[in-house]
This record gives C-alpha cells, sequence and structure tokens, in this order.
C-alpha cells in the first residue's frame, strides 16, 4: 500500500447526498479477478452514455476536474455494498482523499486498506471546501495527515479527527495482516481457550 | 459488573487482543465467501505465500454470478462470470474449505445457505464479502459485511481488525395488522431514520412484533440493517432461534447441544443496558410500504401519494429531485396507481421458504397480468426443492411466473436476469439505487405479498385489498 502522508490536489464537488457504490462502480464491472484498472469505469454510468461517451457535464469530465485527487461529496458517502471495488476504482482514477459529513461504515474501511483517506468534517466546512472545489483546478487544496488538517485555495484550514491504529498504518503504508500476524501468539491462545469453553464454534 | 447489551456480550466473548488505543483484534467463528468479492483476497494469500487459518470455519458457495436457468452447471456463457466462478471452485479447491458448487442441491445465497445448513449459530461471529451478511444477525449472532482486504485478512488470522461500534435499540411494540410483514418494519425502519440513521451502530431490534415474526422474517429484518447504515443488526436468540438451528446438518449434537443452548440463553441486552440511541416504531401503525425513489430511505405506505422533492430539507431536496426524475415519477401522483413491468421474487431479503408461502398465498388461482414478465428465483436449491413439494412452484408457474434456480439474479443483475433503461420492477430485494438492476431500470422495493399483488395487478397494489 502506497503510504498517505500529504497531498496537494485538485479537488472535485460532488454535492450529491447518498452516493452509493452501485454509482461508484456498477456491478458490471464486478466481475474482474484484478485489484487494477477500474479507474475508467469510475462513476461509469453518471460518466458515460450507453455507448460509452463521455456525459460533458460530469463532474470529473470537465478539462478542471480531470485530473482531480480528492472528491467532496454530500452527505453518506459510499453507502450500499461491501464492494472494494469502490476504492479501487477511486485510486486507480487518481482520487486519494475523499471528504465528506459522513461515509458508510464499510466502505470507510475500504478506503484505509487501500491507502485512500476518508475525512470527515461538519456540514458547514464541508459546504466551504464544495464552494472552494467549484473554483475549478485553481482549487488546490492540501490535505496533511500529519497534522490532520485540510486547508482549502484560501487558505482556510479545518482540522480533522482519525484513528490514530488507521492513521499510523496509512501514514506508513503498513500491511494489516502482517501487524495481525505478529499477534499470531494471542490468536492460538484464544482458539484454545474456544475450544475448551465453546467446543461447537 | 455493569449491565451489558447483546452487542456486548458477543464482542467480550471474541476479543482475541485489545490495544491501548481501543483497537480490537477479533475472532471470526464463521467466513462466508463467495465469488465476487473473494479472488483478489485467494490471490494475495497465494502471492504472500500464506495459507487459510482455520478451512474448516469458512464456506464457499457462488451466487451473485450464476445464471438462474437450466444448464448452468455444465455452462455459463458470459465468459468473466465464468471465470469467476471457476476461479471460486479452484480456491475451495486449493485451500480446502466447504464448498457448494453449482451442481450441488444445497448452493444458493451464501446469507441463505449459512443458516439453513447450521453454519450460522447464536453468539458467533460471522462475517463475508457481502453487506448483507447483517442477515445472520437474527440468530443473535454478531454479523457484518467486509470488504476484499478484510476476506483476505479473515482467511489469513481468522480475525479483523475492529473498533467498537456504539449500540442502537429499535424496538418495534405491539403486534403487526394483517398484510404487514418483516419487509414492511424494516423499510419503515429506514424510512424513520434514514439510511445513515444507523451509521457508527450495531442494531438490536427488540419488541413484541420482532418476537413474533419467524426465523425468516427476522433475517428479512436483520438483512436490511446495511440499508439503514448500521454495522450489524441482531435479535436475541430465543426458542423460535433454537428451534430453527436444532438438528441442522453443522448444529452442535447430543452434549455439545446442550452446552451450546446454556450459553446460548444467556445471549440478551441485560436490564438496564446502555443504549446509544433507542427508535421505538408501534407495530400497529406499521403499513404495507414500497419505496418511490432511489435509496431505500425513500419509503411509503402504500396509501400514499409522490412525494414533493421540495418537501425536503438540505441535500435531500436535489437528491429527491434525481430521484423523480430518474423514477419517471411525478409529485402527488398516486402510488397505487404506478404501472410496472415486471415482478421480481428473491434475493437474500426475500428468497426463503415463507416468503414464497407468502407470495403463493395471494397468486393461489390467480394469474398475473397480460405483458408482465414476473420471476421467482428461491433462496437456494433447497428452498426450491421444499416450495416444490409444497406445491408453491406449481402455483407460480400457474399464475405465469418463471420458476428459476437459486441465486442472487435480478437484486444485483450481474448475471442475465436484468431490467432494461425505464422498466418498472416491484422487487422484493434490497436496493433501488439508479441502475442496481439493470442500467436505466426502475426499482419499487415491497414485500414479497406485495410484490405478487402487483403481479396480479399490473400495478403497485396495497395487497390488503387482495387478502
Amino acid at each position: 500500500m502506497t503510504p498517505f502522508t500529504t497531498l496537494t490536489g485538485i479537488a472535485a464537488p460532488m454535492p450529491l447526498v447518498n452516493i452509493d457504490t452501485d454509482m461508484i462502480i456498477p456491478k458490471q464491472f464486478l466481475k474482474t479477478i484484478k485489484r487494477s484498472g477500474l479507474g475508467k469505469n469510475l462513476f461509469d454510468e453518471m460518466r458515460h452514455t450507453p455507448d460509452g461517451a463521455e456525459i460533458p457535464d460530469f463532474v470529473l469530465n470537465q478539462p478542471a476536474y480531470r485530473k482531480a485527487e480528492i472528491l467532496i461529496a454530500g452527505d453518506n458517502f459510499g453507502c450500499g455494498s461491501s464492494r472494494e471495488h469502490a476504492p479501487w476504482a477511486l485510486l486507480d482514477f487518481g482520487i486519494r482523499a475523499v471528504i465528506s459529513t459522513s461515509f458508510a461504515d464499510i466502505f470507510y474501511n475500504n478506503c484505509f486498506k487501500n491507502g485512500i483517506l476518508p475525512i470527515v468534517l461538519p456540514a458547514g466546512q464541508v459546504e466551504a471546501l464544495m464552494e472552494d472545489a467549484k473554483k475549478g483546478a485553481n482549487a488546490r487544496m492540501t490535505v496533511d495527515l500529519g497534522a490532520q488538517t485540510v486547508t482549502a485555495s484560501d487558505g482556510r484550514s479545518f482540522s480533522f479527527e482519525v484513528d490514530p491504529f488507521r492513521k499510523h498504518c496509512l501514514m506508513n503504508g503498513l500491511d494489516d495482516i502482517g501487524l495481525s500476524l505478529e499477534k499470531a501468539a494471542s490468536i492460538e491462545a484464544y482458539e484454545k481457550k474456544i475450544s475448551a469453553l465453546r467446543p461447537w464454534v | 459488573m455493569s449491565p451489558k447489551t447483546l452487542y456486548d456480550k458477543i464482542w467480550d466473548a471474541h476479543v482475541v487482543h485489545q490495544a491501548d488505543d481501543g483497537t480490537c483484534l477479533v475472532y471470526i467463528d464463521r467466513h462466508l465467501v463467495h465469488e465476487v468479492t473473494s479472488p483478489q483476497a485467494f490471490e494475495g494469500l497465494r502471492i504472500a505465500g500464506r495459507t487459510v487459518r482455520a478451512p474448516e470455519k469458512t464456506i464457499a458457495v457462488p451466487d451473485h454470478n450464476v445464471p438462474t436457468t437450466a444448464g448452468r452447471e455444465t455452462r455459463i456463457d458470459n465468459e468473466e462470470s465464468r471465470i469467476q466462478v471457476q476461479a471460486l471452485d479452484r480456491n475451495a479447491r486449493d485451500f480446502g474449505i466447504n464448498y457448494y458448487p453449482v451442481s450441488d442441491i444445497r448452493q444458493g445465497i451464501v446469507h441463505i445457505v449459512g443458516p439453513e445448513q447450521g453454519w450460522t449459530l447464536p453468539g458467533m461471529t460471522v462475517v463475508c464479502g457481502d453487506s448483507h451478511t447483517a442477515t445472520h444477525g437474527a440468530f443473535g449472532a454478531l454479523a457484518h459485511g467486509i470488504g476484499t482486504s478484510e476476506v483476505e485478512h479473515v482467511l489469513a488470522t481468522q480475525t479483523l481488525i475492529q473498533q467498537k461500534s456504539k449500540n442502537m435499540k429499535v424496538e418495534i411494540t405491539g403486534s403487526l395488522r394483517p398484510g404487514v410483514t418483516a419487509k414492511d418494519i424494516t423499510l419503515s425502519v429506514i424510512g424513520a431514520t434514514g439510511t445513515a440513521g444507523g451509521t457508527g451502530h450495531v442494531i438490536e431490534y427488540c419488541g413484541q412484533a420482532i418476537r413474533e415474526l419467524s426465523m425468516e422474517g427476522r433475517m428479512t429484518v436483520c438483512n436490511m440493517a446495511i440499508e439503514g447504515g448500521a454495522r450489524a443488526g441482531l435479535i436475541a436468540p430465543d426458542e423460535k432461534t433454537f428451534a430453527y438451528v436444532m438438528g441442522r446438518p453443522h448444529a452442535p449434537k447430543g452434549a455439545q447441544w446442550e452446552a451450546a443452548l446454556s450459553w446460548w440463553k444467556t445471549l440478551y441486552s441485560d436490564e438496564g443496558a446502555h443504549f446509544d440511541k433507542v427508535v421505538t416504531l408501534r407495530g400497529e401503525d406499521i403499513a404495507p410500504v414500497v419505496t418511490w425513489g432511489t435509496s431505500p430511505e425513500d419509503v411509503l405506505p402504500i396509501t400514499g401519494v409522490v412525494p414533493d422533492p421540495e418537501s425536503f430539507t438540505g441535500g435531500k431536496v436535489e437528491a429527491a429531485r434525481r430521484s423523480l426524475e430518474y423514477m419517471g415519477l411525478k409529485p402527488g401522483q398516486k402510488l397505487s396507481e404506478i404501472a410496472i413491468d415486471t415482478v421480481f421474487i428473491g434475493s437474500c431479503t426475500n428468497g426463503r421458504i415463507e416468503d414464497l408461502r407468502a407470495a403463493a398465498a395471494i397468486l393461489k388461482g390467480k394469474k398475473i397480468k397480460d405483458g408482465l414478465r414476473a420471476m421467482v428465483v428461491p433462496g437456494s436449491g433447497l428452498v426450491r426443492a421444499q416450495a416444490e413439494e409444497e406445491g408453491l412452484a406449481q402455483i407460480f408457474i400457474d399464475a405465469g411466473f418463471e420458476w428459476r434456480l437459486a441465486g442472487c439474479s435480478m437484486c444485483l443483475a450481474m448475471n442475465p436476469d436484468q431490467l432494461s433503461p425505464g422498466e418498472r420492477c416491484a422487487a422484493t430485494s434490497n436496493r433501488n439505487f439508479e441502475g442496481r438492476q439493470g442500467r436505466g431500470g426502475r426499482t419499487h422495493l415491497l414485500s414479497p405479498a406485495m410484490a405478487a399483488a402487483a403481479a396480479v395487478t399490473g400495478r403497485l397494489t396495497d395487497v390488503r385489498e387482495m387478502m
């Protein structure tokens, strides 16, 4: 996993609430057995007509936002399915941070496993960043994970909370499985205890 | 000792390690696997030279991609689907995990197969790379969906790194009125709390109306906890739970059954246990409902009208406007006058035997509206066989329904069962998102009995008029 420390990039505004995982990556693209290459299908049905042509109005098709690295979205981003194809598609497109007032739980977890930082801010601050993002390619925002701040193009800065363990893993690009396997002795001890206590499990 | 919720008890029984910052390593008792969210996880294991830590606790079944028409055991036409199903065949064999291939009568939707085979038991932690894993909470298990990285993590370590969620109680008091079902409860709760109402919480459903539900109904309620944003939904086990579990192939037997039962009977929220959020609905107030928009929170009684987007506040105004345009509906239109093209009965929400019985009870001796496409997709091969034995299949066939083989089918339309642009469907599934059942397809969520009523009249219909 690529470590995430700071990111300065273009932010794309998506003010819609409840952007679900079916919108982020429609099911026809879940048939892959790979993690890569989904960026071209990100937001497919909002971004492309059925014959594959670009829909010019869609934010990521607008010249200012084609290289966006940050998304500013309405409430409850990533609701719906557990498909990790959603963060895979965002990452493959080049999005490394998503900012909203709230995220669906599974999507939120999945982001951290893939080097994407989901940032929760209060409604007023998301709105301010949304307005800033609407300035287009001139609105370059900076996300500093170490300092836990988002700084808008006009210099206004907002602090965000992040779980310390997740922050540590993200900043260092750590593999969860490796970390958990270091606790193999604890897992074995637990299994031993349970096989006596609840042998039917 | 301070009183604990059901969730607290199950959580505490599964903590392997707790770090100073509260991050826990939680043991997973059952890991369910399907073909769509697992190939990358198995590939990860191979690359790292890792094995499956507890293959005996890992159960795989192909469901999302599989066609629901005859001949699928030998041939899946869509190449990508075929590759995914073949990858699962191979991964199950190579890693030695429990497997129900397409050719096995026990194959079906993973969340129907798990309980049916007795893999899902009270007090367990159950995960699957699928958001509707919450279904298993009906047994008093802590069950939730995970992403593919976490699937790989569970395969390798039989644990998950977790932060504890908050406790939320959803109480349904009193009894349901005739024609009102578990689906109406779960949709009404989401209508009341919104799709983010449960975010960060585990919901415990309780109250008389929940107690009065069968296990099938309880699974329907818990299944859609995720649609309310909750990490999981669960219900304290009781005599109905134990009766359902007893004798199933992987349920404990003999002395182990007795030992299990005595632990299971301690699985309830203690008097005075703390809930961070409480929602109460009166069972008598719940009506048969349908969705009108493209979010499961867009729920109204069938007697209602399509709402005016301007009646909402904040970002929901624009979202509702977009929904109505997508759904081809106008504010003020009566829900019971919305004509449909298609009826889909099935899914992990409503593909169990009781659901088929409820739909068949309405359809008996009737025909579906001319020109309508109607499909029943049983949740498993065993549900299908039982429905045939009970004569339900014949009722569906006589009414004009297609009687399909088990799978996820049109709930998410990864297989050939899809809507065309503009096609309007009354569906017993769980999501009415844009494009969910096929690009441009329009989904109205409802109960199996309501779906059957709609099939007869060709429009969304109050099932109470047909009882």
